[in-house]
């Protein structure tokens, strides 16, 4: 299927999923304005928002079904597309919904027992879900600026949903102003960016680096470091992650879990695809995003190694696992792009399983679950024992999980380029993070019950359950026959790539070349 | 038929077996694990029969696993790996029965456990496929580490991750070893494979990156193996893990690291191996590793520590005798390597039973028990003495080759490890003076019982292996000489064709 998106309709049916989205989102508001009282309008809202994802989720598998393609033609430079319609695309979206779904299964139980009878949560959530598609889809820096935003907006008030709770309110301060200046960063970058080529649109400012030579120019370069810096923002990656533990911890449990995945992966989405189609001809990057890597890998896995809370730990770890990712990035090949898509994959189901079983210890008093205090788990709830032991193996990338082969194609990806140093930096990281994973475990098995009923407070809820049983299958499954997914990544990291000479001519208003 | 299926069947079915011991009722969970593990055991056994010495690697099986990336399931045995694998279905039913009062909690899960470690192991040594090896590897380590640190001792969870991350450390190093050796033989060829045959094929000349490659799969193995200095964790672990537990470590989890030289360190990188300063450097180490191990078990009080630093020093042997490559020397490591399996894992055995009856493991805290106990005191007699390498019995056969073998290349090497031989008379003759001859002079030791049926069950095959070997070995040199012939040529080759070329 081929899409003319100069033409309204075709456009239209290219932002379905979208478009399905923002519906969603606009019918529960009303809903949501007429019940908002007791649990069951909770309940209501809920299930309008799943159905409203899978819906979008649907809209996303119809598109790419019929493999829907931007239309051939070379579009004229003032027209270029706001939105890309790739394989990229599609399974971003995916993720991005998947994880919202799995979301909602688990705030399902949460919200009502910790009473927070707000069924705007889920107005916020699809918002956000909204904004996450817009980043991974957006074509244009101000496509992806506008998708950022409306994620970042709707996440700041989800990150103090719970008014109450003075940590949560603390929390969704400090992320709403950190975040701010991030926004502030990426804005001066989109600036300069377009200061040095005249471009917004992401494959025009390839094109435009090519043509005019701007590899060296101070202007591009230092648009490409704020842009950087924003989206380092987003991904908590060293030295930009200060706000992340305070925010994931203080923030409820499923947000939490929904940020250091959904939120993450959406940053890192249209972070590859702006460093992959509009500097894919710079190469300064590739060093910046070395170093990132490296000590966001190192500082991510030592922080975490010193946590006590089993939150702070898990924050801690998802920087750790955005250091791994940024390995993928820096890498720059084909092998590299599927192991970005493979990893985020891997990374969200099990990284939102572990949150979700987190928000089942609950009672308000999740921020404080130190490790020692799983002790006797696995005696009392083995299988809720079992599914953590999965999550935690697999973020440590032992073998028989989805987390080793994804680790397993990074490492791969950077062997192929020669990165055989960053390899070597990854795998000791990892064996460090073994030194706060394994705790975990050893304090559910190796340990007895500090009291009787200690973990009878635990409730996951059957929704709950249900999402936690599906990522903990899904990272068994994939961790065995990983076949399917490595060649959807294979197809799909191949979509983004550097602009050719496909779109004719410079843009009209091509300024002349300030930095160079 | 038998030669396609076998291999997978002994990886799977012990681990299908656990999930049936996970849910079976308490009561029956160990003679489950028991009939399950015999059975293994009777599977295994016409691979002793059916496999040719002369074959190279045979009971192969190949299917694609992950295409796109090159990776096979591929599994085969050769001389070299075959009584590996008949060392590990004999080790496992004789621990899970030699656990069976040892354990007394969450029973289900230890057996189920024990089955999965099994399927690991046996998986490492038939693995042909690197991915596939690493897997298994990586994959045993689980098991290992819950029996220790759900069933061990006191400090069991500090030992349990020790013994993680050490050997973690060792094989995330050569994960990325695997994956550059890996690229560079898909340059050359254009073929992206884990194959193993195929990186033995092409993996000659690799020039300076193999000294990195070597070095990254030397400190994996020589971690595992244990090596002086990378023995640490070794006391720890086997202090701290129950009876069964230390039993299959010394045994079997250890061969797996000079195993992993004999597979791959040695073919891959023959001239980094044979480089004369790296031959010495290892030598030395062996060496130190063989005295140093003995001289430190001649002080433990603690009898199983004393055993546990024992096969540091005859791991060492293993070590001199691969690093020799001579014939007899490398024939010899895999005899030394099948008889540390046998009298390490009844020694291991005899001190659980001695714990069982006194809960202590103090040398010191026994004393002419002979009297008391003469079966026991026979049947630790008989072991000691195979583990000083006494003639006639096993130990004497494996350390001899090693010697002899290691003079015609290390005749200044050799002489140093038969002092070890007298250490090692050092430590085992006067602990087992103290525990079961001198005065009976502790009241506690004059009640003692001595052992029981189900305890000789665990304890005569051991005995009858011993004995065995030790005075008819000639069935076991005839399977594994002609692999250990052929290793040698490989090595000696590749390593003269790249030392023309220097």
């Amino acid at each position: 299927m081929s899409l003319d998106l100069s033409n309204y309709r075709d456009l239209a049916l290219a932002l379905l999923p979208e478009l399905v989205v923002t519906l969603a989102a606009v019918v529960l508001l009303l809903v949501v304005a007429w019940r908002h009282q007791t649990s069951a309008d909770l309940r209501v809202a809920a299930w309008v928002t799943w159905w409203g994802l899978v819906a979008a989720a649907g809209a996303v598998w119809w598109l790419w079904w019929n493999t829907a393609r931007p239309a051939a033609i070379p579009p004229a430079a003032h027209a270029a597309p706001m939105i890309a319609v790739d394989d990229f695309r599609f399974v971003a979206d995916w993720l991005v919904l998947g994880t919202a779904a799995l979301t909602v299964f688990v705030s399902f139980d949460y919200l009502e027992r910790e009473s927070l009878l707000a069924p705007e949560y889920y107005v916020l959530l699809l918002f956000a879900t909204l904004g996450m598609m817009l980043m991974a889809g957006g074509e244009d820096l101000m496509m992806i600026f506008l998708g950022l935003e409306l994620m970042s907006v709707a996440v700041y008030v989800l990150a103090g949903i719970n008014r109450r709770n003075a940590a949560a309110a603390e929390a969704a301060l400090k992320y709403f102003l950190l975040g701010a200046f991030a926004s502030g960063f990426l804005l001066y970058g989109i600036a300069l960016a377009y200061g040095a080529t005249g471009a917004t649109n992401l494959t025009l400012i390839g094109v435009q680096v090519t043509t005019l030579g701007l590899q060296k120019s101070t202007m591009l370069l230092i648009g490409l470091g704020l842009l950087l810096v924003g989206f380092g923002f987003k991904v908590a990656a060293v030295p930009f992650h200060m706000w992340a533990p305070d925010v994931y911890d203080g923030s409820p449990t499923p947000v939490t879990g929904y940020m250091a995945t959904a939120v993450k992966a959406a940053a890192f989405a249209a972070l590859f695809r702006v460093l992959g189609e509009a500097f894919g001809g710079v190469p300064a990057w590739r060093e910046i995003v070395w170093w990132l890597a490296v000590i966001t890998m190192l500082v991510g896995n030592f922080v975490a190694l010193a946590q006590r809370t089993l939150k702070r730990m898990l924050a801690y770890s998802s920087v750790a696992h955005a250091g791994y990712v940024l390995v993928a990035v820096a890498t720059g090949t084909a092998a590299g792009a599927a192991a970005f898509i493979f990893y985020l994959v891997a990374y969200t189901l099990m990284t939102l399983a572990a949150f979700a079983l987190l928000a089942a210890k609950g009672r308000d008093g999740e921020r404080d679950v130190r490790i020692d205090d799983l002790a006797g788990l696995a005696q009392r709830r083995p299988w809720l024992a079992f599914a953590l032991a999965v999550c935690m193996l697999s973020l440590l990338g032992f073998p028989g999980t989805a987390g080793f082969i994804g680790k397993w194609y990074i490492l791969v990806a950077a062997t192929q380029s020669g990165q055989v140093v960053l390899a070597a930096i990854l795998v000791l990281a990892s064996v460090i993070s073994a030194g706060y994973y394994l705790p975990v475990i050893m304090a559910m098995y190796m340990k007895a019950e500090p009291f009787e009923q200690a973990h009878s407070g635990m409730r996951l809820g059957p929704l709950g359950s249900l999402a936690v049983a599906v990522s903990v299958a899904g990272l068994l499954f994939f961790g065995v026959r990983p076949n399917r997914l490595l060649d959807l990544a294979r197809t799909s990291g191949a979509a983004v790539r550097p602009a050719t000479a496909a779109i004719s001519g410079a843009p009209p208003t091509a300024p002349k070349l300030a930095g160079n | 038929m038998y030669a396609h299926w076998i291999l997978t069947a002994l990886i799977a079915w012990p681990a299908v077996a656990a999930l049936a011991v996970l849910i079976a009722p308490p009561r029956v969970a160990k003679h489950l694990a028991l009939a399950t593990s015999l059975a293994e055991l009777a599977l295994s056994v016409p691979l002793w029969w059916t496999f040719v010495p002369s074959g190279g690697m045979q009971f192969e099986l190949d299917a694609a696993w992950i295409p796109a990336w090159g990776i096979h399931y591929t599994v085969g045995v050769d001389g070299i790996s075959l009584f590996m694998v008949l060392l590990t279905t004999l080790l496992v039913p004789l621990s899970v029965l030699g656990s069976y009062s040892y354990i007394t909690t969450r029973e289900r899960a230890f057996y189920a456990l024990m089955l999965v470690l099994t399927s690991g192991m046996i998986g490492v040594f038939v693995s042909l496929d690197l991915f596939l090896f690493y897997v298994m590897w990586e994959v045993m380590l689980i098991p290992m580490y819950f029996i220790i640190g759900v069933w061990g001792g006191e400090n069991r969870i500090y030992a349990a991750i020790k013994f993680f991350i050490y050997t973690m450390f060792g094989s995330l190093l050569m994960l990325v070893a695997i994956l550059v050796l890996v690229y560079i033989v898909a340059q050359r060829t254009g073929a992206y494979s884990f194959s193993y045959p195929w990186v033995l094929a092409h993996a000659g000349g690799l020039g300076p990156a193999a000294f990195w490659l070597f070095g990254a799969f030397f400190l994996a193995f020589a971690i595992k193996v244990p090596m002086f200095p990378f023995h640490t964790w070794l006391p720890d672990a086997h202090v701290e893990a129950p009876t069964p537990g230390s039993v299959l470590l010394a045994g079997i989890l250890l061969k797996m690291g000079t195993y992993g030289f004999l597979r791959f360190a040695l073919p891959f990188f023959p001239a980094v191996a044979l480089h004369p300063k790296v031959q010495t450097g290892i030598v030395a180490l062996s060496l130190i590793g063989i005295i140093y191990g003995g001289l430190v078990a001649m002080v433990q009080p603690d009898f199983k520590k004393l055993i546990a630093y024992s096969s540091v020093a005859h791991l060492g042997f293993v070590m001199l005798g691969i690093w020799a490559l001579t014939l007899q020397s490398v024939q010899g490591a895999l005899m030394v390597m099948i008889n540390h399996g046998i009298s390490t894992g009844a020694l291991f055995f005899l001190v659980g039973m001695l714990y069982e009856r006194r809960h202590t493991r103090l040398v010191a805290a026994f004393g002419g028990i002979a009297r008391v106990v003469p079966l026991f005191a026979s049947v630790l007699t008989i072991v000691s003495l195979s583990s000083i390498g006494l003639p006639s019995t096993n130990g004497f056969v494996g350390e001899f080759l090693v010697l002899i073998g290691a003079f015609k290349t290390y005749p200044v090497a050799a002489i140093i490890a038969a002092a070890g031989v007298i250490v090692a008379a050092m430590y085992l003759l006067p602990a087992l003076q103290r525990v079961i001859y001198n005065p009976l002079d502790k009241r506690e030791n004059e009640r003692l019982l001595d052992l029981s049926p189900r305890e000789l069950a665990v304890l005569l095959p051991l005995v009858a292996c011993i004995v065995w070997i030790g005075v008819y070995p000639k069935p076991l040199l005839r399977r594994m000489e002609p692999s250990a012939q052929q290793l040698i040529q490989t090595v000696r080759a590749a390593s003269a064709t790249v030392a023309r070329g220097r």
